[in-house]
């Protein structure tokens, strides 16, 4: 009896498990129909994570598409990555490229599909203007055509530690807006005590392609690239020179501390060691999580003699999106691709990302939609970053950097300001060494990609 | 009468030499080749356009007052690694087979530092050596030194040397060992006593004896510096200051890989296969006849 019943048990089992995967079947069968989207991105934890979880929302919000977003390392790995993906044909939909890389992808040709090709070949609606003005000039081509889909974009700011302007008989609420200011508030925070008033991160972008925008002073030649590919550096008018000299000097005299290339001195300003510093507003979150004393955001200094009506809006840096092409992409993918897009390109997607991560705004409406949220009340200093961006109309002198090879100059300039730093050459020198050699990179690019 | 083995089949011979050659063509032959294809081409990142350009590449390089600098790094870098890492460990060998308590103990802790990462132990260094979180780097500028090996190309230098030095010490230290203990004790014993002091005994006995040791430790040494000292570099200088530890190498890396120049660093690459493939060539031909195989 017994066994009987046990096998009838098996039985009953056998039968519910048939009739479940039965039932599983047609959801099976529609996963494989969803058409799989490759995006690669170079976003680290925490944000990494905040943009995979961006990626999951879309994945649920519809049926049809399914994105699968990867880690492919910092920005310059995954710009290899898929630079070595697209000779061996196997190039992902989608990657996420620092703007400094953007004149290679514009220049890449049939590597690259053009974000507002793909949106008219698929119908989705897209509208450029809905983007800010720094962040559209940046990724659009000569002609105003959007290239790529501006995502996390980020600007510098400045940085500055309350309790040590308190110490050093500062106003806390008043950091100073010009570089004689500035002079002067690194002087008396160094006579109370501090051994690193000043410190930047990003040499260049900080302090010289920002400094070009924010001045209305080009960078390059060819409007700064935009124009076409021979451009030529041109960081040794006067607004550079008394701007890096300032730099060396006040290094001599303790004011200022070099902190190493690219984002390294991030760590000096929440670890109280410096009291002040020029860095990406994405820097943010980690003051926020680290820092252990009262501080405050303000926007970046300007020389009130090299900007008589004013500073201009500053430029932007972070990455943006774009879509690569394969020999086996089909009409669907590109389908795909368009609706991802149209879903990051809401107001709600954008604002919510800006909130969550210290990034700026990219739209218009996304910025908004923050204000009215009432966030930057709660956040005093967050909206510091999108101000700085907006706050004037773009130049050819403000919308950015369209230059090959701009990771390459970058550390050709951070190796010349090193020297100086050292003492073996003053900024002049730099500056004219640095153009020297920037030129020649700029003239290789040019021959590489002519054809 | 001379032996000589044979093989039965006329292909065995070649089956099993076959993994070898195969090895060698995948993995350097082929890649070599290809280094050759590029450094006469310039193409752009994407390998969609490419030129045959000559030799446009190799004067290019060649005439970069930058380039003939890293060169020199390289060769003061290059010479300090090669002689402190086999001078130091040279040293410890002597003294860890001697007769001391705990040889063992010593033996074995100096060859852990072998089983670390280049970049684990670049890693370590920094935390070491970093002017604002490393322990020494800290004690250093309070006792008033103005350490910062992010500003000073000396000190950056002198940081990577030590770090890859110290990475090759264990390695050496294995092989000098092993050759002194290949020493016949009996040697040793009858200098003892016809008189020899320790200093004479190492000078005229032991180093002589184990000079195909050296010779060995001196290639793969300068072949370490040269080629396996990237990651040191990358991951505690990155090159500078300025260009202060930028080694041949790493210049290949950074103009391939982050430059995108595939042509430029082609290039770099096969005027180093061709630095490498002189020097061992003349260890091999002149320092050679020196060695004095027992």
């Amino acid at each position: 009896m017994l066994t009987r019943r046990k096998l009838a048990l098996l039985t009953g089992a056998a039968t519910a498990t048939a009739l479940l995967f039965a039932a599983a079947l047609p959801g099976a069968a529609s996963a494989q129909q969803k058409t799989v989207v490759d995006f690669w991105h170079g976003l680290p934890q925490p944000l990494g994570g905040q943009l995979e979880q961006i990626v999951k929302d879309f994945n649920d919000s519809q049926s049809a598409v399914q994105v699968n977003a990867s880690y492919k390392g910092s920005y310059p790995e995954t710009m290899q990555a898929a630079i070595a993906a697209f000779r061996a044909g196997n190039a992902p939909h989608i990657v996420q490229m620092f703007e400094v890389g953007t004149a290679t992808m514009m220049a890449a040709g049939p590597a690259v599909k053009p974000v507002y090709q793909l949106m008219q070949e698929t119908g989705a609606s897209f509208n450029p203007d809905a983007y800010i003005p720094a962040v559209k000039g940046y990724y659009s081509s000569k002609d105003g055509k959007m290239m790529a889909l501006p995502f996390n974009s980020s600007t510098t700011i400045m940085f500055y530690n309350k309790d040590a302007f308190q110490k050093a008989g500062l106003d806390p609420n008043k950091p100073p807006a010009t570089w004689p200011e500035m002079i002067e508030a690194a002087k008396k925070l160094k006579a109370s005590g501090s051994t690193c008033p000043l410190t930047t991160s990003w040499p260049v972008w900080a302090q010289f392609e920002q400094l070009g925008a924010i001045h209305n002073t080009p960078f390059a030649t060819q409007q700064n690239g935009f124009g076409g590919l021979k451009a030529e550096l041109k960081i040794n008018s006067p607004l550079y020179v008394k701007h890096v000299q300032t730099l060396i000097d006040m290094q001599k005299d303790g004011l200022f501390k070099y902190g190493g290339r690219d984002n390294k001195p991030d760590a000096l300003f929440p670890s109280g060691e410096c009291a002040m510093i020029h860095a990406s507003s994405g820097l943010r979150s980690r003051i926020l999580k680290e820092a252990n004393f009262a501080w405050g955001a303000a926007p970046l200094p300007y020389w009130p003699e090299f900007a008589k009506d004013g500073p201009k809006n500053s430029i932007i840096g972070g990455a943006a999106f774009w879509v690569m092409t394969s020999p086996k992409r089909t009409p669907a993918e590109y389908k795909a691709v368009s609706q991802f897009f149209t879903y990051l390109a809401k107001p709600e997607v954008d604002a919510k990302w800006h909130m969550d991560t210290g990034y700026v705004p990219v739209t218009m409406k996304g910025f908004e939609l923050t204000k009215a949220q009432g966030y930057y009340e709660k956040n005093p200093g967050a909206d510091v970053p999108a101000a700085q961006l907006t706050r004037t109309p773009t130049t050819e002198n403000s919308m950015g950097l369209r230059l090959g090879n701009l990771p390459e100059i970058r550390n050709i300039i951070q190796e010349e300001l090193e020297k100086a730093f050292q003492g073996q050459q003053d900024a002049r020198q730099a500056l004219d060494a640095s153009i020297k050699r920037g030129n020649a990179v700029l003239r290789n690019f040019e021959r590489a990609n002519k054809g | 009468m001379q032996r000589r083995v044979t093989f039965d089949s006329r292909l065995l011979p070649y089956l099993l030499l076959a993994p070898q050659v195969a090895v060698t063509l995948v993995f350097f032959i082929w890649p070599a080749a290809q280094a050759i294809w590029q450094s006469v081409h310039l193409q752009d990142a994407f390998g969609i356009r490419s030129e045959f350009v000559w030799f446009e590449n190799f004067t290019y390089v060649l005439s970069d007052p930058n380039y003939l600098d890293t060169l020199k790094t390289t060769v003061i870098f290059s010479v300090a690694v090669t002689v402190l890492a086999m001078g130091v460990a040279l040293l410890l060998a002597v003294l860890a087979d001697s007769k001391i308590k705990g040889a063992r103990v010593y033996k074995t802790l100096l060859i852990w530092p072998y089983a670390l990462a280049p970049a684990v132990a670049a890693v370590l260094w920094m935390f070491i050596f970093n002017p604002d979180i490393g322990s020494f780097g800290r004690a250093l500028r309070a006792f008033g030194y103005d350490w910062d090996y992010r500003l000073n190309g000396g000190q950056a230098l002198a940081m990577v040397i030590l770090a890859a030095s110290w990475k090759q010490v264990s390695y050496n230290f294995i092989f000098f060992l092993a050759g002194l203990q290949a020493i016949p004790r009996s040697v040793m014993e009858a200098a003892s006593i016809d008189g020899a002091g320790p200093a004479r005994r190492f000078w005229t006995i032991t180093f002589p004896l184990l000079s195909p040791t050296t010779f060995f430790l001196l290639v793969v040494d300068m072949v370490y510096a040269f080629f396996e000292t990237f990651g040191t570099i990358h991951a505690l200088t990155q090159g500078g200051p300025g260009k202060a530890t930028e080694t041949l190498i790493f210049r290949v890396y950074q103009d391939g890989v982050v430059n995108n120049d595939l042509g430029g660093s082609s290039a770099q690459s096969v005027i180093l296969m061709v630095i490498v493939i002189a020097l061992t060539a003349v260890q091999f031909r002149f320092v050679e006849r020196k060695v004095h195989y027992a």
